[in-house]
């Protein structure tokens, strides 16, 4: 996906690393890492691990990493070059359509996204490293992470626990763990989607889970779906 | 981080959480919290990691596990040193985040869900 962005950036000093975060693992991302055939690392996170250790919550997010390993610009919502959840809106849509379907497109038209602005500030920190007015201080960059609550700490704790036990053939047992992961950071979308996507493909309403996706998104505003930023 | 025993090996403690253990006490980048007695043991016992780092400890009864979750000090990121990770590829290699020191990085987490 991002194989023309590498080429222009590496040679600038820029690596890419995608991550998946999947508990399915290779069965669930690995199509798709095979289809983008890229030179750049692209791992699998089948713990979310980078929601506890960097605060992400939503996907996709980007991270930028200085030559000395120091975060410069935390998790945000990141569009290099791409927006690619525009890719799956329809231009016209069978009048058969589920009502529940035609609501999350609509809603999904409404996420803010701007992938110029964002690839363009990418080049500038590129070219410019710490002088780039989009390279923060460490002080910014920490206030900025999310806040770790106590709520969102045992939220990754119970998250934790799902992962395991869905993975390790127990997906019964790991729901509570993962209601309760949502229950305890209800704005942690990587949390709620992974576990909607086990009880339905397209995170429909289940009696599995309170929420889904339209409905939980409706809830919020589609604008506030990712946070805004200064890029 | 996984339990299957309240002993927790300080070695693995650190990989999974970046926290190291040294005299000084419970370590990441600048910050050090003092520990009880015995900073040159191997295991602590889960309770003491949950009451100093403000880390949530979460039993599974049924399967006998427990999950220690992540330090409760304010913010996501206790530094803007990036914490360290090991993740697999496709095939199963595993890759370090710090074998790209030298490099600037752009981390890019998407999901296929």
């Amino acid at each position: 996906m991002w194989q023309e962005l590498r080429e222009e950036l590496r040679p600038k000093g820029l690596e890419i690393v995608t991550i998946a975060l999947d508990v399915g693992g290779v069965d669930a991302a690995g199509k798709f890492i095979d289809k983008a055939n890229a030179a750049h690392p692209s791992l699998i996170d089948q713990q979310h691990l980078l929601d506890e250790l960097y605060g992400v919550v939503n996907v996709p997010s980007g991270i930028w990493i200085d030559e000395r390993g120091v975060i410069v610009r935390p998790p945000e919502a990141a569009w290099p070059g791409r927006a690619v959840f525009r890719d799956f809106i329809p231009k016209e849509l069978p009048a058969d359509t589920d009502p529940w379907v035609v609501k999350a497109l609509d809603l999904t038209k409404q996420i803010r996204h701007d992938p110029a602005r964002y690839l363009a500030a990418l080049r500038d920190w590129v070219d410019n490293g710490a002088a780039s007015r989009f390279a923060l201080t460490p002080d910014e960059v920490v206030a900025r992470s999310r806040p770790r609550t106590r709520e969102s700490a045992e939220a990754a704790a119970h998250f934790e626990l799902g992962q395991h036990l869905h993975r390790a053939g127990h997906p019964d047992d790991a729901v509570p763990h993962f209601r309760e992961a949502h229950r305890l950071e209800p704005d942690n979308w990587t949390y709620k989607r992974q576990a909607w996507s086990f009880a339905d493909r397209h995170q429909r309403p289940t009696e599995v889970y309170e929420g889904d996706w339209a409905g939980d998104v409706e809830k919020i505003g589609p604008e506030n779906y990712y946070p805004p930023s200064d890029i | 981080m996984i339990l299957t025993s309240l002993d927790v090996d300080v070695a693995s403690f650190e990989a999974r959480t970046g926290w190291a253990i040294r005299p000084q006490g419970a370590c990441k980048a600048e910050m050090c919290i003092p520990m009880p007695e015995g900073s040159d043991r191997a295991t602590f016992d889960a309770t003491v990691f949950a009451e100093r780092l403000g880390m949530p400890l979460v039993a599974e009864e049924k399967h006998g596990l427990w999950a220690l979750g992540p330090e409760t000090l304010g913010r996501a990121l206790a530094s803007a040193d990036a914490p360290e990770f090991v993740l697999p590829d496709r095939n199963g290699i595993p890759f370090a985040l710090s074998s790209l020191r030298g490099l600037k990085v752009f981390l890019l987490a998407w999901a296929s869900w």
